[in-house]
């Protein structure tokens, strides 16, 4: 009995001291990326600072805790004590110094250096720089307000990867199409605003976190010390997409950031140019089956089978089983029809993909595409899938809707 | 009518079969169906997280889509939560607080049968749209996350709506039940037993029932609100009407804070019970315990916003909550001392309920411990929305509430039952859930800090080794508990040692002055203390 | 003397009963048809709420009828009726906390929410034209005309306030052992509270189809229906019970020292009083 006690307490007690030392030893390992903000700094402070103090804490409450049920078991003290609270001088200070440690430590030396993080991370300063980021379900779109450009940045892993049909890339989930270019040494701002449900913008590095609530904004801001690729991801739950919506920062030096800038305003001058051209059939099939992988197939699904219940498919003559105030919204739009899923009217289709459907996910992509790429992923829905409508939609006439919606 | 008739009556108190359970106005009935329930549910709630933790055992999707995994974390957390753990902790306190305060039985026994039969409807509303699935209706159960935010949950499909026709039941279920359980500890103690002799485990749940009455109300009306945005057309949770989709966060979180001390509060009273029993000692500072369990009760409804650090409320409140939740370390710890004070020079012997009393203390020492590190409002920009904070609250509601809810089972099972459980079989379920549990929980916090968002289905390759040491973890925590269901089962078969009346040579109380197992109406007449 | 006091000191405690089971059934009827119905199902949904709210009904008759006969059994002593206070009195607490919560949403949307919205830079705001006062327009703009305080509103407090003074006086007569009076002031005030109901639906229906102001009517419409739609509910359970306690007065049931059921009654009437007065001051007046 003793023998298999001790072995007991041997075990607890490896147990234990293999946990503290991986704790030490896995913190050099697994702490926050080197921090290149200013609040990534001070973040990383407080946490080291806090994770030195509970881990001693712990170690001394701990060692209390053996040291008690090492001594004080019955073969050692087969006398219990009976005292039901502190009594002389020395059992009240084993009492109340621990609280007081604890009052210290919660309010002045935990307390001052968080107080200060929270200032530095409320900095009101003048921005030499504002990005306005938007989340939707699930994808980025950052415009630079001051540049007149504004792009879409989506998950660039393919789903071959994700559903184990190819091999895993390094960066696996955590790529996008087009990532957010920030230039270093400045101060930024990044407005953060949702088109539907609350998401969250992190980046590790930047030791930033900051929920994105629809219909209003947040605001927060980087200054960015070192060049580099900083990858983060959306923080808060938004839906089924919530695993697949990375951020991914490229920071670049000034010089370099302003060369960026001016290519990209030359690729969307020349997008707005094309959107004035007439596009072939094939030019706007291979482009809408691009813009559809990246924008829609989140929700309707690459095959354009949708999600039953939720997600309509895009595919024609495909059943769909879903509540019945959706379906009678689907066919009141012609889009619907004897338990089966039809094209509908152009019309409607080009009025949905412009303006969403208010009060469901489906958003509205007027502002987040431009004209080719809306009517490339019109054109594509009207004729992949088996669907065969044999229309095609040139940018003109999106560029027309659009005028004569804005009337 | 006549004095016979009503002795007539009265005998018919102990009908038998399936009537017995359904009809039952016993406390030791309600008491035990309630345990059987949460630990039915305890199963259902580690199935999903079973789940979980296999398809998060390699990056890529394997088990499940995403939108089977959202609804699998949602029900899980809901389940374990409200199904589990506060159905265990009200059938303890059924069980118990009568037989602890001398009490015929609760003060209103059939309100009390309510309170208990309003659970299994309310379980079967949150699985249902799983069934109702297969039949073509709507697209399975809700997957917003436990905490439901809006406007997620305006846009989710059918199963919120079960769900949250769920919570009113829930709503109901505990404030009836809290009401039940105040007023028989203010009106039917037994003569002598005086508000500063009534056991902590009493303490505790008085306090645990105030908090029910306060906080449950919040989440109740947000969450009929959520029911008219979803389908009466108001504006309550969205910026187009003039609302705000932060007021459902904060009603929940006015409500999910105090709830996490909810959970705990009932098991922190038993723990003492346990570690005085085992150390042959007197519980040591009664009136320090008392005070704090109000302290926390107090504070614990003022610092909601401390789930809302990256939500961007105005600096100054984000510091006000951050400096307030950092009071409630105050209290906590006094208990922590009071049960280093009730083992200290002690006789201590290490039978299965100490052990997980004693591994109690150790885990949520680190769960409360890595709170104190999340109240950090700057710091919290890291931790938020990531696995660190899965790591601190299973730390924290599994190191408590549920370490405290095994170590009152095998505390209390020769009680119930008469008989002893097997001592070795115990010890092999405690040193295997401890080790489970730490394998599974510990990298999580490992990998919070290397930024793992929580809630997601699949995750980047870099995370993929600890992951599936976590998932291992889950499987040997998960096997670790079939012990002790076999160890019950055979427990309730009558394998095992007869158990005496006072079951543990150092137990006090008036419960363990009954026979094992107790009569079937305890205090006829009241005792005197 | 009552029985229980023959016992020797017992506490009485209820045999088993069918009741409770059946309620939780009844509301599981009742929920999963309330999910359905919302979500459009609605025959199934009606089968289901149907029956779950005929089997309400044919519960709370039973309950509170064994209630009743258990009263008159005399089986209650003074103990029993302690406890009846106090579950009383926390229930009653419950339901303030439960209209606290709602008024602090309406503290929220109206000081907290809406400055906040407006203080966004106007592209950004939710409709053109928005401004922090309140009420606010409708959604997208939509006008409606807000409440008025002076009209309706005001005199239904003094009808519910007067309500208020009737069971009062009510209950003072039947400890006096007046039960004449103490019938006729329960009569009064059902009447009166029916009176408000009926007040309270023609404003619904004013502000539906005169002011045009519905649940959709942005955050002023729907904080001002979950508010005096809540209250409303709560005047008809107060109504049903103060049926109750009228048949019982009919019968003869309350005498100057078991009246419990009057006493509660009348608590739960006092406590859906002061809602209105909150009612009138907060969400019409100011
Ligand atoms: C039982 C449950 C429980 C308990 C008791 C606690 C206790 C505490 N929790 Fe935790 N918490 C949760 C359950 C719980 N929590 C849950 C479920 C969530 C997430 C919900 C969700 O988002 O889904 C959460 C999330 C959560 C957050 C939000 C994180 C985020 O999302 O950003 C914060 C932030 O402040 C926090 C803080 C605290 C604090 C300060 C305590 C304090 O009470 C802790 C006080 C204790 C101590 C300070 C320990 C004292 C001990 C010693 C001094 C010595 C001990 C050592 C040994 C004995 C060896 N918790
Ligand atoms: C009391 C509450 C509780 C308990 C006990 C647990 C227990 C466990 N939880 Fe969970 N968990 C939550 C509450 C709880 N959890 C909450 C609130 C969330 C947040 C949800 C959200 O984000 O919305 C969460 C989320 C959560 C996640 C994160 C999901 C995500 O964010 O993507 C994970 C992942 O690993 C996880 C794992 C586990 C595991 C492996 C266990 C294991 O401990 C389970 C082990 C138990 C068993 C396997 C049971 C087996 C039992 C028997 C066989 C018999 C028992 C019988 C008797 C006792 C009679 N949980
Ligand atoms: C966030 C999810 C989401 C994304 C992304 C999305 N849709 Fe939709 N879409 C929906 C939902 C939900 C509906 C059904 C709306 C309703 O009526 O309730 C819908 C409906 C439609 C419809 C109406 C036809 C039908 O069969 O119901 C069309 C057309 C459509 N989407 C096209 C697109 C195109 C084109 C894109 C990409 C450019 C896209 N969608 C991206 C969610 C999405
Ligand atoms: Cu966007 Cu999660
Ligand atoms: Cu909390």
């Amino acid at each position: 009995m003793r023998a298999k006690i001790r072995l007991q307490i041997v075990l607890a007690g490896t147990a234990m001291g293999a946990f503290v030392t991986n704790t030490v030893r896995a913190k050099a390992f697994y702490n926050f990326p080197t921090p290149v903000t200013p609040v990534a700094e001070d973040t990383l402070f407080i946490h080291d600072l806090f994770l030195a103090i509970i881990t001693v804490l712990f170690i001394i409450a701990l060692g209390v805790l053996l040291y008690s049920v090492v001594r004080h078991r019955r073969s050692r003290n087969p006398e219990p004590a009976t005292f039901t609270g502190p009594r002389t001088r020395r059992q009240w200070m084993w009492s109340a110094v621990p609280v007081l440690v604890m009052i210290v430590i919660d309010y002045i030396v935990l307390g001052i250096p968080s107080v200060e993080a929270i200032m530095t991370l409320s900095n009101k300063g003048h921005d030499r720089l504002v990005v306005v980021a938007t989340a939707s379900q699930w994808k980025w779109h950052y415009a630079y307000p001051r540049y007149g450009i504004g792009f879409n940045s989506v998950l660039s892993t393919p789903r071959d990867e994700i559903y184990g049909n190819a091999p895993k890339d390094k960066h696996f989930l955590l790529e996008v199409n087009h990532p957010l270019v920030l230039p270093t040494g400045e101060k930024v701002g990044i407005v953060l605003k949702s088109t539907d449900v609350i998401h969250g913008f992190w980046v590790p590095a930047f030791g930033i976190k900051q929920d994105v609530i629809p219909g209003y904004l947040r605001k927060t801001w980087v200054k960015i010390d070192r060049p580099g690729t900083y990858r983060g991801q959306c923080s808060e739950l938004c839906g089924v997409g919530h695993s697949f919506m990375p951020i991914v920062v490229v920071a670049k030096t000034p010089a370099a950031f302003h060369e960026w800038v001016v290519a990209e305003q030359a690729r969307e001058a020349g997008a707005r140019a094309a959107a004035t051209q007439t596009w072939s059939r094939q030019r706007l099939m291979t482009r809408g089956k691009v813009v559809f992988d990246r924008n829609c197939a989140v929700c309707h699904q690459a095959s354009g089978l949708g999600i039953p219940g939720t997600f309509p498919p895009i595919a024609t003559g495909h059943p769909f089983s879903a509540s019945k105030a959706l379906l009678d919204k689907l066919s009141a739009r012609g889009f619907y029809k004897d338990g089966r899923i039809v094209e509908g009217p152009l019309s409607n289709h080009i009025d949905i993909v412009l303006h969403g459907i208010p009060g469901t996910p489906m958003p509205a992509f007027g502002k987040q595409l431009n004209a080719s790429d809306i009517a490339s992923v019109i054109t594509y829905e009207r004729n992949a899938f088996g669907n065969r409508t044999g229309q095609v939609v040139q940018p003109s006439r999106i560029v027309a809707a659009r005028r004569a919606k804005a009337n | 009518m006549s004095t016979v008739d009503i002795d007539a009556m009265e005998e018919q108190h102990h009908p038998r079969g399936i009537t017995r359970w359904l009809y039952t106005t016993n406390h030791k009935d309600i008491g035990i169906l309630y345990i059987a329930f949460g630990f039915l549910m305890f199963i259902v709630g580690g199935i999903l997280a079973m789940l979980i933790r296999a398809e998060l055992m390699e990056p890529g999707m394997k088990v499940m889509g995403p939108e089977l995994y959202n609804q699998i974390i949602s029900v899980h957390g809901l389940v374990m939560v409200f199904a589990a753990l506060m159905p265990v902790s009200a059938g303890m306190v059924n069980y118990l607080i009568p037989m602890m305060i001398g009490a015929p039985d609760m003060a209103l026994p059939r309100l009390n049968n309510f309170s208990f039969w309003l659970l299994p409807p309310a379980a079967i509303l949150l699985v249902l749209p799983w069934l109702l699935e297969f039949f073509g209706i709507g697209n399975g159960t809700l997957d917003t996350g436990w905490t439901m935010y809006a406007p997620l949950s305006v846009q989710s499909g059918p199963g919120m709506d079960f769900a949250i026709f769920a919570v009113l039941l829930l709503f109901l279920s505990s404030t009836l039940a809290s009401i039940n359980i105040l007023v028989t500890v203010l009106n039917l103690r037994a003569p002598g037993m005086t508000w500063d002799k009534i056991p902590i485990f009493v303490w505790s749940w008085v306090n645990t029932a105030v908090l029910l009455i306060v906080v449950f109300p919040a989440l109740a009306g947000a969450a009929i609100m959520l029911l008219l945005d979803r389908h009466f057309g108001t504006h309550f949770f969205s910026a187009a009407g003039g609302g705000d989709p932060l007021l459902w966060v904060h009603m929940f979180w006015f409500f999910g804070h105090p709830e996490v001390y909810i959970l705990l509060l009932p098991t922190a009273g038993i723990l003492v019970h346990i570690l005085s029993t085992f150390a042959r000692k007197p519980v040591y500072g009664y009136k320090a315990q008392v005070y704090s369990f109000a302290a926390i009760t107090m504070i614990s409804v003022i610092v909601w916003a401390h789930h809302m650090y990256t939500s961007g409320l105005p600096t100054a409140a984000n510091i006000y909550f951050m400096f307030s939740t950092m009071a409630i370390s105050i209290p906590v710890g006094i208990l922590f001392i009071c049960w280093f004070g009730t083992i200290w020079k002690g006789s201590m012997t290490f039978e299965t309920p100490m052990l997980f009393a004693l591994g109690y203390i150790v885990l949520f020492g680190i769960g409360g411990l890595t709170g104190l590190i999340l109240s950090d409002a700057a710091a919290d920009q890291q931790y938020h929305g990531a696995y660190f904070v899965i790591a601190h609250f299973h730390y924290t509601l599994i190191g408590g509430p549920v370490m405290g809810v095994l170590a009152a089972s095998y505390y209390y099972l020769p009680k119930l039952t008469g008989r002893m459980y097997d001592e070795t079989l115990g010890k092999w379920h405690f040193w295997l859930t401890m080790i489970g549990f730490n394998v599974t929980f510990f990298p999580q916090f490992l990998l919070g800090i290397d930024g793992m968002p929580r809630r997601i289905a699949d995750y980047a390759v870099k995370f993929a080794p600890l992951n599936m040491a976590s998932s291992i973890g889950a499987f040997v925590l998960g096997a670790a508990q079939l012990i002790f269901l076999y160890n019950v089962y055979r427990t309730l078969v009558g394998a095992g040692k007869p158990a005496t009346g006072r079951v543990w040579d150092g137990a006090q109380g008036l419960e363990f002055t009954l026979p094992s197992p107790p009569p079937y109406h305890t205090f006829e007449v009241p005792p005197t203390v | 003397m009552s029985i229980s006091q023959a016992h020797g000191g017992h506490y009485y405690l209820p045999k088993p009963s069918p009741y409770p089971a059946l309620m939780s059934t009844a509301l599981l009827l009742l929920g999963a048809g309330g999910a359905l119905a919302v979500n459009g199902y609605v025959l199934p949904a009606g089968w289901l709420a149907g029956a779950g709210g005929l089997l309400v009904v044919y519960v709370l008759s039973g309950w509170v009828g064994d209630v009743i006969r258990e009263n008159r059994r005399g089986v209650y002593g003074e103990k029993e009726g302690v406890s009846f206070r106090w579950g009383m009195g926390w229930f009653i607490a419950s339901e303030v906390i439960f209209f606290s919560s709602l008024f602090g949403v309406l503290f929220y949307e109206r000081n907290i929410a809406v400055p906040w919205l407006a203080s966004l830079n106007s592209h950004y705001s939710p409709w053109a034209g928005f401004k922090a006062v309140w009420p606010t327009s409708g959604p997208a703009g939509a006008a409606f005309t807000p409440e008025h305080a002076w009209g309706i509103p005001a005199l239904n407090t003094l009808i519910l306030l007067s309500s208020g003074v009737t069971v009062t006086w009510g209950l003072q007569q039947i400890t006096k052992g007046h039960r004449r009076a103490a019938t006729w002031a329960v009569g009064a005030t059902i009447l009166l509270g029916g009176v408000f109901l009926a007040l309270q639906c023609r404003e619904f229906y004013l502000a539906y189809t005169e002011l045009h102001l519905t649940l959709g009517s942005g955050v002023y419409g729907a904080t001002f229906f979950i508010l005096t739609g809540f209250h409303g509910l709560h005047v008809t359970i107060g109504m049903i019970m103060l049926s109750v306690i009228f048949g019982r007065c009919l019968k003869g049931h309350f005498g100057p020292d078991n009246h419990f059921g009057f006493e509660a009654v009348s608590w739960y009437w006092h406590f859906v009083d002061v809602v209105w007065l909150m009612l009138f001051i907060f969400v019409y007046w100011l």
